[in-house]
């Protein structure tokens, strides 16, 4: 099977619609595939990144953590447009550090999270085979 | 006649947060919850909509902000409550407005 | 169907994964592996252990690809392969040892 590459287009916040953990399913399940696979994070899709969400008081399932595994499932390429997070007052600093390990360089940590501008979000998501939108 | 509103979307996904603004009136209360708490952070436009309303209080909820991450990044002048504070918001005005 | 272990009762679904993963105890393990004719050994544990730091630390139960490449890392390169963890746990490591584990059935998993 000839590889392609997906695009996952995260657009919403979490827990407040049901888009971002399903997006995120998906991801997973798609990660079984060894497909070329890369996120992006835009509009409010940018705050299902951020780091210290505690769900205990809402009882929902926090799923932020699940985000960090993303480098085990060789899902290491994820952009967050840089004007979706200076929109909403925010900065890099308050996402999760993403990483994964390169298994060909003694397992060294590589960062995963790309900062693209809106235009070069454009030139990747013209590259892509497939694309879906959450 | 004081009034609640509640407010459940992003400010940067719906316009729900502007039509709330633009008829609440001095002296009601703006209560911000579920993915609604975005428009309690600041450094954004919707910080400024709420730094220039005058007479209108800015409550949010805080376990949906604390869901979100969102707590150190809360901006100034909005008050945190939790579901107790909730209850008593509703208690406190004559009638409640949830703006969907 | 629950199962009985130590004279509790302990809520399972459909296909015998446990219904709350912070009731798990090590005995329900040994107990679940016991009805399917498996006796625990050191290396299975290794293996139920480490999927229960990993679902700790990710939420999630790591799809076979995952745990396989994670083995490899943490016990060593002969651990790490999926003859190995077929020889543990013929069912299957994800189902299986997850399952033991009192973990969901790992995302992706069919």
């Amino acid at each position: 099977m000839a590889i392609k590459k997906f695009m996952y287009i995260n657009r919403k916040a979490p827990y407040g619609t049901i888009y971002a953990l399903e997006s995120l399913e998906v991801v997973l399940v798609g990660a079984a595939f060894d497909q070329d696979v890369s996120l992006a994070f835009i509009g409010d899709g940018v705050y299902e990144l951020t780091k210290g969400q505690d769900t205990k008081a809402i009882g929902q399932k926090n799923f932020s953590p699940v985000y960090s595994a993303l480098g085990d499932y060789d899902v290491n390429k994820i952009y967050v447009e840089k004007e979706s997070l200076e929109e909403r007052g925010l900065t890099l600093d308050d996402l999760q550090h993403l990483v994964w390990e390169d298994e060909d360089e003694d397992y060294a940590e590589k960062d995963s999270i790309r900062l693209v501008s809106r235009a070069e979000l454009a030139d990747v998501l013209d590259e892509q085979d497939i694309v879906l939108s959450f | 006649m004081t009034m609640l509103h509640t407010v459940n979307k992003s400010p940067f996904e719906s316009n729900t947060f502007d039509t709330c603004l633009g008829l609440a009136k001095s002296g009601s209360t703006v209560l911000l919850i579920e993915d609604g708490v975005y428009a309690a952070t600041s450094g954004n436009a919707a910080s400024d909509k709420i730094a220039n309303a005058n007479g209108i209080s800015f409550c949010v909820l805080g376990p949906d902000l604390q869901a979100r991450g969102l707590e150190s990044k809360l901006a100034d002048g909005i008050k945190v409550v939790d579901y107790e504070g909730f209850v008593n918001l509703v208690a406190e005005h004559d009638t409640v407005q949830s703006w969907l | 169907m629950p199962i009985e272990v130590n004279g509790k009762s302990f809520e399972t679904d459909e296909e015998g994964y446990l219904a709350n993963l912070n009731e798990w105890e090590p005995d329900i393990a040994t107990a679940m592996a016991a009805a399917e004719d498996c006796d625990l050994t050191d290396e299975h544990w290794d293996i139920i252990n480490f999927l229960r730091e990993y679902y700790e630390e990710y939420q999630i139960a790591p799809a076979v690809r995952v745990l396989t490449k994670a083995v490899g890392k943490r016990l060593g390169k002969e651990k790490g392969n999926s003859k190995y963890l077929y020889e543990l746990f013929p069912y299957g490591p994800g189902k299986q040892a997850c399952k033991y584990a009192g973990l969901p059935k790992p995302t992706g998993c069919v």
